[in-house]
C-alpha cells in the first residue's frame, strides 16, 4: 500500500493506539493535516502550542498512557519546548511531532525554520529528524517505545515538509532499531535481600515515595510493603496519591513546605527507603544535613540516579514496582515468624503521633466576630486560601482529580487536598511552571472524560494560559477553574516578605485587572465571584452541577496569607519554620535520638 | 598515590547524525569537562567508537558512566584503565630547525620511531604515534628548539588482550549483554 509520509505518520499513530491529540497546524506540518480529517483519532485544536503540550502532560498524568502534541515548525516548535522540559523534569511520557522545513531548506534560514531537535536535545528524552518517509513507520513505533518504558519522558519527532509529502510503502515494523536502549526491569535479588535485612533491623525507618511509584503503577505494592512492614510513608510532591492520605502510616508530603511530620520524621530516621524518588533539592534542604543518622535504600529505574546525590547503603536500579514485590516477597517470612511485630518500632510510631498532634496544619481562620488584622477596614473577614481548599476538598467526589499551577496555591492544594487514589494529582513539581493548571487539567479531563477536574490555580498562573479555556469551551471539555486570586505573585510576595525585608518588588497584580469573572464569560464558560467564607460553598455546588462547558471561580483570597511550614531555601530541615500559633511548641520537640 | 585525574571512557555510539553533539552537550549541561576526544567509525559502519578522556574533578565517573549510558544512542560504554589498556596518540608538529640543529632534530624523531612528513628550509614537520606520555616526552624533548604548531589527536584506546587468552574475546560492537561496565 502506497501512502505518502503524512498518511504513514497518522497511521502510525493510530497503530500506537492514540486516541487523541493536542494541536495546532501551520506552514510546514500542512500535509498532516490532511490525513487528520479521515482519522480515527480526535485532534484538539488549542490556541498556543505550549497549551498543546501541557495539555499532552495533563493526559498521561492521569492515564499513564503518553499523550501526543502536534505542532508546526519554528515558533510552534519552540513553544512546545517549555511543556518539553517540564515532561523532562517529571518524567511525563509525550510524544510531540514537529513540522520542519523541507530538506533542501534546512540549514538555510528558511521561513518558520528552527533547529528544533538541536533545542530539544537537551528537555528530550530522545528526539528524531525524519529524513526518509519509510522511516515513519519505524520511528514512530521507537517514539512510543522510549517515551514509555525505562523512565518516562517526552520524545520529538521532526518531520520535514517534504519528507510528509513523498511516497513510502506502507509497513509496520516487526522490530525496533534501538541497539543501545536496554531499559531495566527486575531487581537484583541479593540487593533486595540486603535491602529487606536493612528494613527488618530499623528502628526509625521511613519510605520516602516518590513520582516513579505512579509511573510504575506501584502504588498497591506500595501499601502491601508499608503494611506489611508498619513503616511510615511520606508522599513527595510528585507521588501525592501514590499512599493515600487517609492511611494511618501516612505522613503525607515532605520537603520545603511539607508537614513537619513528615520533614522531621526524615531528619531524624535511621534507614530511608527511596522509592522511584530522586533526593530533590526542595524536599532534602541543605543536602548536608538531610537526614544525617540514616542509611539509604534507594530504588530507581535509572541507574544515575542512584548517588547522584546522596550515596545509599543499596542502590537498585530496578522498576519500581518490581523492587518493592520483591521487597514483599523477602519480608514476607520474616513477618510469618514474627520478626516484623509492631513492638519493632512502637517507640518510633508513638514519637511520629506525638509530631502529628502538636504540629498539625494550621492557618488562622477569621470569623465575623474576630476579623483578622489583615482584613482589617474592610468591614468583613477575609476568604483563607486553605479554607477554599478544605471546602474544595470536602464537596467534590470521591476520586475528582485535581491540577493546579506553581505558587502557594500549588502548595496549599498539595498540603490540604486528601488523597486516596493514585494518578488523581497533576501538577509541575520539578520545572515549576507558572500556567500548567489550565491546560494540564483540560489534557485530563479528555483523558479522564468521567472523572470530576478541578484545578486549582494562582492568578499570575492563571494569566499565562487562560486562553486555552476557549478550547475547553469549542471542545466541550467541562473543566472547573478555582482561581485563588490574592492579586499577587504569592510565592515570590511569601519570599519578599521573609528574606527581602519586605520590600516587595514587581508582585503586585491586582484583584479585579483583569476581570476574571468577565474573561471566563468571553472564553465561553460560567464565571462565578466569591468574597466572604459563606459564598464558598454555595459557589462550589454550583460549579459542580455544570458540565456542559468550563466553570471559572474568582476566590478573592487574603494577599498576606503565607505557607508553613517552610524550610527556607538553602537551611537543614532541621530549622523549619511552622504556623506562628506553633513556633512556641519547638522547644519541646521531644528527643532527638 | 592520589587517584588519576583523568579517565579514558570508550564509547560505542551508533553511526548517527548528531550523536557526538549528544554527548558533548550532555558533557556542557551536567559539567563534566572533557580533556580530549576521538572519534570515527568502527570496522562495523554502523557503529562509531568515541574516546573520551574524561577529567573526573569535575564529577564522579560513575555518574558521568550512568548518565551518557541514558543517552539512546550510546550502545556501550567501558573504562579503559592504563594498565588494563593500549593507548594510542597520534601527534604532527612543526618544529624550527635550521641548517645547525636539522640533524639534532632528526635525531630524536628517530628515536621516538616518528616520521618527517615535511621538510622547509628553517622547519620541519613530524608525525609520531606513541603512548601518550611518550608523546608528552616528545613535546618537552622538540619544545627548546621552537614549536611552531602542534596538533594531537587525543587518546584513542583498546582493552589489553591478557597473555593466552584467544577464544573469548567479545566483539566490541557487540550490542547485547552489559553496558557502562566501569566496575
Amino acid at each position: 500500500m502506497q501512502l505518502t509520509g503524512a498518511q504513514a505518520l497518522v497511521k502510525s499513530l493510530e497503530a500506537q493506539g492514540v486516541d487523541v491529540m493536542f494541536g495546532l497546524p501551520g506552514g510546514c506540518i500542512l500535509p498532516v493535516y490532511d490525513p487528520i480529517i479521515d482519522s480515527s483519532i480526535r485532534h484538539i485544536l488549542v490556541r498556543h502550542e505550549q497549551g498543546a503540550g501541557h495539555m499532552a502532560e495533563g493526559y498521561a498524568h492521569v492515564t499513564g498512557r503518553p499523550g501526543v502534541a502536534i505542532v508546526t515548525s519554528g515558533p510552534g516548535a519552540t513553544n512546545i519546548v517549555t511543556p518539553l522540559c517540564d515532561a523532562y523534569m517529571d518524567s511525563i511520557p509525550i510524544v510531540v511531532i514537529t513540522g520542519q522545513v523541507p530538506r533542501p531548506a534546512i540549514g538555510t534560514d528558511a521561513f518558520q525554520e528552527a533547529d528544533t531537535t538541536g533545542i530539544t536535545m537537551g528537555v528530550t528524552k530522545h528526539n528524531w529528524l525524519v529524513t526518509d518517509a519509510a522511516d515513519i513507520p519505524r520511528v514512530i513505533a521507537e517514539a512510543f517505545h522510549v517515551a514509555t518504558t525505562g523512565r518516562p519522558g517526552p520524545v520529538l519527532v521532526d518531520v520535514p515538509k517534504d519528507v510528509a509529502l513523498q511516497t513510502m510503502e506502507w509497513y509496520w515494523p516487526e522490530s525496533l532499531d534501538l541497539p543501545g536502549y536496554h531499559p531495566p526491569s527486575n531487581p537484583d535479588r541479593s540487593l533486595i535481600a540486603a535491602a529487606a535485612e536493612l528494613m527488618a533491623v530499623a528502628e526509625r525507618p521511613v519510605i520516602y515515595a516518590g513520582g516513579g511509584v505512579l509511573k510504575a503503577r506501584g502504588s498497591a505494592a506500595l501499601r502491601v510493603l508499608a503494611e506489611l512492614t508498619g513503616i511510615p510513608v511520606v508522599t513527595t510532591l510528585m507521588a501525592r496519591g501514590a499512599f493515600p492520605d487517609s492511611h494511618p502510616l501516612c505522613l503525607g508530603m515532605p520537603g520545603m513546605h511539607g508537614n513537619y511530620t513528615a520533614v522531621t520524621a526524615m531528619q531524624q530516621a535511621d534507614l530511608l527507603i527511596a522509592l522511584g524518588s530522586r533526593f530533590d533539592d526542595r524536599v532534602t534542604g541543605k543536602i548536608a544535613a538531610f537526614a544525617p543518622r540514616a542509611k539509604v535504600i534507594h530504588v530507581d529505574i535509572d541507574k544515575a540516579e542512584i548517588g547522584k546525590v546522596r550515596r545509599p547503603e543499596v542502590g537498585i536500579v530496578a522498576d519500581c514496582r518490581l523492587a518493592t514485590e520483591a521487597l514483599v516477597s523477602a519480608l514476607q517470612p520474616r513477618a510469618s515468624a514474627g520478626e516484623l511485630d509492631e513492638g519493632r518500632i512502637a517507640g518510633w510510631l508513638h514519637q511520629i503521633r506525638q509530631w502529628q498532634e502538636r504540629f498539625p496544619l494550621a492557618y488562622d481562620q477569621p470569623s465575623e466576630t474576630e476579623p483578622l488584622a489583615s482584613s482589617a477596614g474592610s468591614g468583613r473577614p477575609m476568604l483563607k486560601p486553605q479554607f477554599v481548599l478544605e471546602t474544595l476538598r470536602d464537596n467534590t467526589p470521591a476520586g475528582t482529580i485535581l491540577a493546579s499551577g506553581v505558587g502557594q496555591h500549588q502548595m496549599w492544594a498539595s498540603q490540604y487536598w486528601r488523597f486516596e487514589e493514585p494518578n488523581t494529582w497533576v501538577n509541575s513539581g520539578g520545572l515549576g511552571t507558572m500556567g500548567f493548571a489550565v491546560p494540564a487539567a483540560i489534557g485530563a479531563k479528555v483523558g479522564r472524560p468521567d472523572a470530576m477536574v478541578w484545578a486549582v490555580d494562582g492568578d499570575g498562573c492563571f494569566q499565562m494560559t487562560a486562553q486555552e479555556l476557549v478550547t475547553a469551551s469549542a471542545e466541550r471539555i467541562p473543566v472547573k477553574i478555582a482561581i485563588l486570586n490574592n492579586a499577587y505573585l504569592g510565592m515570590v510576595r511569601q519570599w519578599q516578605h521573609m528574606f527581602y525585608d519586605e520590600r516587595y518588588s514587581e508582585v503586585y497584580l491586582s484583584p479585579d485587572l483583569p476581570d476574571y469573572v468577565g474573561w471566563a464569560e468571553a472564553m465561553g464558560c460560567v464565571g462565578l465571584r466569591v468574597e466572604t467564607p459563606e459564598e464558598v460553598l454555595p459557589a462550589i455546588d454550583k460549579a459542580n452541577q455544570i458540565d456542559d462547558r468550563p466553570v471559572v471561580i474568582d476566590f478573592r483570597t487574603d494577599s498576606m496569607e503565607q505557607v508553613f511550614p517552610m524550610v527556607p531555601a538553602g537551611a537543614s530541615n532541621d530549622d523549619i519554620v511552622v504556623h506562628p500559633s506553633q513556633r512556641d511548641r519547638l522547644d519541646d520537640r521531644g528527643p532527638a535520638s | 598515590m592520589s587517584p588519576p585525574r583523568h579517565h579514558l571512557l570508550s564509547v560505542l555510539v551508533e553511526n548517527k547524525a548528531g550523536v557526538l553533539t549528544r554527548v558533548a552537550s550532555l558533557f556542557a549541561r551536567r559539567g563534566y569537562n572533557i580533556f580530549s576526544l576521538a572519534v570515527a567509525p568502527t570496522d562495523d559502519p554502523r557503529f562509531s567508537r568515541i574516546s573520551i578522556v574524561v577529567d573526573v574533578e569535575s564529577a564522579p565517573l560513575e555518574q558521568v558512566i550512568a548518565q551518557l549510558d541514558k543517552l539512546i544512542n550510546v550502545v556501550k560504554i567501558s573504562e579503559l584503565r592504563p594498565d588494563e589498556a593500549r593507548e594510542a596518540e597520534l601527534l604532527l608538529a612543526t618544529v624550527l630547525a635550521d641548517a645547525g640543529q636539522r640533524a639534532q632534530v632528526i635525531q630524536l624523531v628517530a628515536v621516538f620511531g616518528g616520521q618527517i612528513v615535511d621538510v622547509g628550509l628553517a622547519a620541519l614537520t613530524v608525525m609520531l604515534a606513541g603512548a601518550p606520555d611518550a608523546l608528552d616526552d616528545f613535546e618537552e624533548l622538540m619544545r627548546p628548539y621552537g614549536i611552531v604548531e602542534l596538533q594531537r589527536t587525543g587518546r584513542v584506546a583498546l582493552p589489553r588482550l591478557s597473555p593466552g587468552a584467544s577464544a573469548n574475546i567479545a566483539r566490541g560492537n557487540e550490542p547485547a549483554g552489559q553496558r557502562a561496565e566501569s566496575a
